[in-house]
Order: structure tokens, then sequence, then C-alpha cells
């Protein structure tokens, strides 16, 4: 493990996370990536510009989120003391609307006539549908057509919204897939089109200002824990697809040498049997979307497809500060399976009548694993990332094949 | 002095003739590597004066359908990376003159290793590498082995090139400019000839590197309004798009295959060989 006194600088001024971040596009795309860093950059400067946030974030948003006392997840697990984060209270049932909302102000402030972004599970895309609803400023929504087919209601909400949602047909039409068509989309689109990335990947400074948009979870967090145990916490556990609502929580806790930090990937069918979502487990660095991190790739460096039950984690990579995290050693990554995951969404569902989300259910399964091992003073908290609405399908088609 | 690269022995050449030349674009192994190898070796004789040998990556963000289809054509049948540069040298046994540029994605390449990659493209016989998300801010790890091997790096200049950026684009740059004139994935929207006229105008002001001109041409007239005014217009997507058409209903080959891509390519460098260069 490498010495840092701080592991919360990066990235450097070219986006680089150690070897990994940076700024792989095409040249056509680099004068509006440029553009939007420097738009960031004095954004975050601009007391005004933290004003609107904070003000949407509470109002419209209907922040702060609970940290919430799991009495009979505690109970059960018969260890650790169990918080969930309720990300899943959020307006629109998940995290990423907390990164909407400030790439809108954002997009707003640059003079941007239209929206476009991808979407896995659907949240981010009704998350986009639903500030450019706010804002009264067309969308665009990328989704694979297998996601479209998993994560239907989702679909309806986005056009309700009155976003447009385009199907995507190529690979195994899912996240990665999404991602590409939303990439060629803004080639196409440079002069009036605004890229709303859902996670912590992309080209340089997405992965940087999408973490900064989310780190409002864990601030909140570390005010809520003090106020309940007058103390931080012990162990943080986030699932991680691309790593947003993960890198959100986990940030403001780095430099605090005593908390535990564990990311829970989806190991799909089993990470041995190939069919899984596992990059950091599983993949080795390679380049894709605009940054250099952990990828599931083959031998002559082709992308390989993902396999999640949830939709929201199906993707072969993740954001690149997550593999810097990885190689220096401060945040743990561990996996588990569809089967697991589902376990844990109905556990959840009758412990604590919350309907957790497919995604979400995987840091619970974690959580199930580990709580049981440790003291009773020893505070988990669990990223309760988003609500399982939109799953109830996939959990219906899961009863249905006996699992 | 070093000895004159083949790239710059083309663009003497097509200068002495007094035309411009035609660069075509094929995906390595699309449909199956010994089609493909087929058409790649009969190219120069069909009037290429120079090949874009496209290395295929899973994921082809700045492309357009016909070009990402290729893509899944040529791995569906194995192709790789390693193959691409076997297929160059097998290329070179039989042409020692038509320069062959290798164009593609960074993360095949990443992960074959940069300096093995530079040095075993240069031994096949390529000689110009188009990384094309590999911008300047990211060159520098290809960049450095691939000066080394003595390849040229060729850069992309585009219509959201503004005054600021263009002397960065420039900095490297070796072999041809490639100016991508439209905003946009291949295979789709033509520029008009006075907006290409203008920005090609406007990059000789700032280089003397020869420029090429692609993205959107597809027919011999628009190879001909291009080539009089650019160095080189370069084919691509209705190239490979004659590939597609000759499949038959499982993706194989029909008969005709290879003699309708040569005649088309014919068809593109007679557009080539009539362009009245400006002076």
């Amino acid at each position: 493990m490498e010495s840092l006194n701080t592991y919360r600088a990066g990235p450097d001024e070219r986006g680089h996370f150690g070897i990994y971040g940076g700024r792989y596009v095409a040249e056509t795309l680099m004068p509006l990536v440029l553009e939007v860093g420097r738009a960031y950059g004095e954004a975050r400067d601009d007391p005004a510009f933290a004003r609107d946030l904070t003000h949407y974030l509470a109002h419209y948003v209907g922040r702060p989120s609970p940290l919430y006392f799991a009495e009979r997840t505690t109970r059960e697990f018969g260890g650790a003391k169990v918080y969930f984060k309720r990300e899943d209270l959020n307006h629109t049932g998940a995290h990423k609307i907390n990164n909407c909302v400030g790439q809108i102000l954002l997009a707003r402030r640059m003079g941007k006539k239209r929206i476009i972004a991808e979407t896995g599970a659907g949240q981010h895309g009704v998350a986009a549908a639903t500030v450019c609803a706010l804002f009264d400023i067309p969308c665009t929504v990328y989704m694979g057509v297998t996601d479209i087919e998993r994560q239907a209601p989702n679909v309806f909400r986005m056009k309700m919204l009155g976003a447009e949602v385009r199907p995507v047909t190529a690979g195994k039409g899912t996240l990665k897939d999404a991602m590409n068509e939303t990439i060629r989309d803004w080639v196409a689109n440079v002069d009036d089109t605004y890229y709303l990335i859902g996670t912590v990947a992309g080209p340089h400074p997405y992965p940087a200002m999408v973490r900064d948009f989310q780190c409002v979870i864990g601030d909140e967090v570390r005010a809520q824990m003090q106020a309940a145990e007058g103390r931080l916490p012990d162990t943080l556990l986030a699932c991680i697809g691309g790593g947003s609502n993960a890198i959100g929580l986990f940030h403001p806790f780095l430099d605090d040498g005593t908390v535990g930090i564990v990311a829970v990937e989806a190991a799909g069918e089993g990470i041995g049997t190939g069919k899984h979502a596992a990059s950091v487990g599983a993949g080795r660095p390679g380049v894709l979307h605009g940054s250099r991190s952990y990828l599931l790739q083959d031998g002559d460096g082709q992308i390989e497809e993902a396999h999640s039950i949830s939709a929201g984690l199906d993707y072969p990579g993740i954001g690149p500060e997550h593999a810097w995290l990885k190689d220096v050693g401060r945040v743990e990554y561990v996996s588990v399976t569809d089967d697991e995951a589902v376990a844990a969404f109905r556990q959840c569902t009758r412990l604590e009548g919350i309907i957790p989300a497919l995604e979400s259910a995987h840091a619970l399964a974690h959580a199930a694993k580990i709580a049981g091992t440790l003291p009773a003073d020893h505070l988990l908290v669990v990223n309760m990332s988003g609500r399982g609405d939109k799953d109830l399908d996939t959990m219906a088609k899961a009863a249905g094949a006996g699992t | 002095m070093s000895v004159p690269s083949r790239i710059e022995k083309r663009f003497a050449a097509l200068e002495e003739a007094g035309r411009g030349g035609l660069v075509v674009f094929v995906t390595a192994g699309d449909p199956d590597a010994s089609t493909s190898a087929e058409i790649l070796s009969a190219l120069p004789r069909s009037g290429a004066d120079i090949i874009e040998l496209g290395m295929p990556f899973s994921d082809p963000m700045a492309d357009g359908p016909v070009i990402q289809m290729s893509s899944q054509r040529a791995l569906g049948n194995g192709a790789s990376l390693r193959k691409t540069l076997a297929m160059v040298e097998e290329f070179r046994r039989g042409d020692d003159e038509t320069p062959i540029i290798l164009m593609g994605y960074f993360n095949p390449i990443y992960v074959y290793g940069t300096d093995a990659f530079a040095a075993e493209a240069k031994a096949a016989g390529a000689d110009g590498l188009i990384v094309v998300d590999l911008p300047h801010e990211e060159e520098h790890e290809l960049g450095a082995p691939a000066r080394a091997a003595g390849l040229d790096l060729i850069h992309l200049a585009t219509p959201t090139l503004g005054d600021e950026r263009l002397p960065l684009v420039l900095e490297g740059a070796s072999g041809f400019l490639y100016y991508v004139s439209i905003a946009g994935i291949t295979g789709t929207a033509s520029a008009t000839a006075a907006d290409i006229g203008r920005a090609v105008e406007r990059l000789r002001r700032h280089t003397e590197l020869p420029i090429a001109v692609g993205f959107g041409i597809k027919t011999p007239d628009q190879v001909a309004s291009v080539a009089a005014v650019a160095d080189a217009a370069v084919v691509g997507s209705a190239l490979v798009g004659k590939i597609a058409e000759n499949l038959d209903a499982d993706g194989a080959p029909r008969p005709g295959l290879v003699a309708a891509v040569l005649t088309f390519v014919s068809d593109l460098a007679e557009g080539a060989r009539r362009a009245a260069r400006k002076p």
C-alpha cells in the first residue's frame, strides 16, 4: 500500500488518477470536453452556483436523505449495527438525481440547448429526463434494448417526462452500447448539446465532477453518524457498477484511517462462469469511453460483455478513481452473485419494509456476509442507493425460474 | 538526410502527376481473413494510392453503423491485432510502395503493449498510425515508441478545431494531416465542397504536410471535387458498404464480392484522376 498524505487530491490537472482516467476521446470532442472542464471549474468557484445547487437538493430532491438504523436487519445479522443511507428516498428514487441536478445547472450556465444521456437501469435516464422537464430542455436518452425490456417502468417514466428514448441494438443492448451511441450523438451535435454522463466514468472532467456532485452522500453520513452515535462509522458498503453512489459515500471518508471501505461488484452467475460484471475482480487496465480503468476484456483488447441481473451494474468497467483506489489499497473490492443479491432483496423487503434496488441489494448481500462476524458496537453503513420498484418484473422472473 | 518514407514518396509522385490521391479504408479481416487479404492485395492495381487498414475494435465510438458492422464481422471471424500485422506483412511481399496506415482505437494497442506494437507494426511494413481516441493530450504513450520505430503519426483536424488548439494538433504530426470534414461519425453526413475548400485553405496556412480529407465522401464525383482542393480524398464507409452488400444471408461472401469492391475502387480512382488540381 502506497503511503499518501491524502487520498482526496486527485485527479491531476490532466485528469489522471495515477495511471487511470485521462481524456481518450476523438479530436472532434476535445474542444467540448475542455469546455466542460473550464465551465465546471468556474462553477465550482462560484458561490451562486453552490447556492442554486443547495437549493434544488434541499427543496426538489428532498435532501438530506435519512441515515436509518435498520434494527431488524441488525438483529437478524447478529453483529454490527447496520445503518442504511436512504438514497432510495430521493426524488426519482435513487442517488442519480444528485448528479443530474448539478450537471443541468452547469449545462444551463453553458447555454446548452439539448441534453443527451445514457442509461442502464433507467435510473439515470429518469433523473436526467426529470431535470430536463424541470428546466424545459429537450432530452434524448440512449438505452440498450435488453435494458428497455427489463426496466420497462423506467422507460415509461422517461417518456412521460418528455424525453425521447432511443433504443440501442448494438452489442448486447446494455449500458456499454448505450454509452457508445451517446458519444456518437455528441460527436454529431457539437454545437448545442450537453452530454450528461450518469456515473464517474468518461473523459476528464466527468469522473471528478460526478464524484463531487455525489459527495453530498458521504458528507451527510458523516454529520448524521456524528449526531446518532457521536463518532465516525467503522465500515462503509456500496454497490459498484460505474461507481458513482460508491464514490459519493466513500470519498469524504478516504482520509479517515479508521473507516473501512468496501465496494461490491456484481458477480452475476459467478466469476468462474465468465458471466459477471466484476471489472476489478476479473478485469485488467484498458481504455474505453474516454478514460483508462479496469475493464472486462479479452487478450486482444476487445471489450467483453458484462452480465448481471441488475441492469445498473451491467457494465464492463468502473470509474477510473476506483481503479486507482483499488491499486493503492484504500478500498476493498468484493463481489456477490445474482442469487445472493436476489436473496438480500427479499430479506430487506420483509425485514424492513424497504424494497431495495437490485443494485443496492448487492451491497446488502455483502453486509449479510460480514455483519455477523463484527462486534455489536461496530457501525456499518450500507448505501441504499435506490429503490426497487423498477425491479419487480425481474424479481418475478427470478421467482419463476426458481431462483 | 533521411530516406524518404513511402508516404512522402507517394505524395511526391502525386504532385508530379498533378493530381490528388485516393485513400481507401478497409477493415482488416472483413468479412473474413482470406477475402480481406485478397481485397487488400488488389487495392493498388485498382487505383488506391494509399491504404488505411482498420484494426477491428469491439466498441468503435467514432464510427457509424457500416464500419461498426465491419468490425463485428471481422472479430466474429477471428480477427485480432496480431493477425492484422501479419496481413500487412503478407501484403508487403507483393507491394513495397503503397503506404499502409493502421487506423483504429487505442485499447487493443495498449493491451498489445505500445513498444511491441510500434516495433512490430513497422517491421511488418506499416507506415503510419491513426488512433482515433488518442488526442494530443494522451498521445505521448504511443507517440514516443512510434516515432522511435519510424512510424508516422497522422493527426486529425476537425471542424471543431479552433485557432488556439490548432498548433497542438500539428505538434508531432507527420506523414499527412487528416481533415475530418464533418463533426460526426463515419459514413453519415457530407460537407459541402465550399466548406472543405475553406478548411483546407486554412490548414495550408499552418502546415506544409499534405492534407487528406475524409468522412462523408461516397462517390467518384465527391472524390473528384475533394481531390481538386486537397492532396487526397479518403473513402471508407462507402467501400466497406460494398462488402456488406455482397454477403449472403449467413454473412458469407458471395462470389462477386471482391470484383464488386475493386470495381468501385476503380471508379473512385477515376474520380481522383480526372480532378483538375488547383495550381
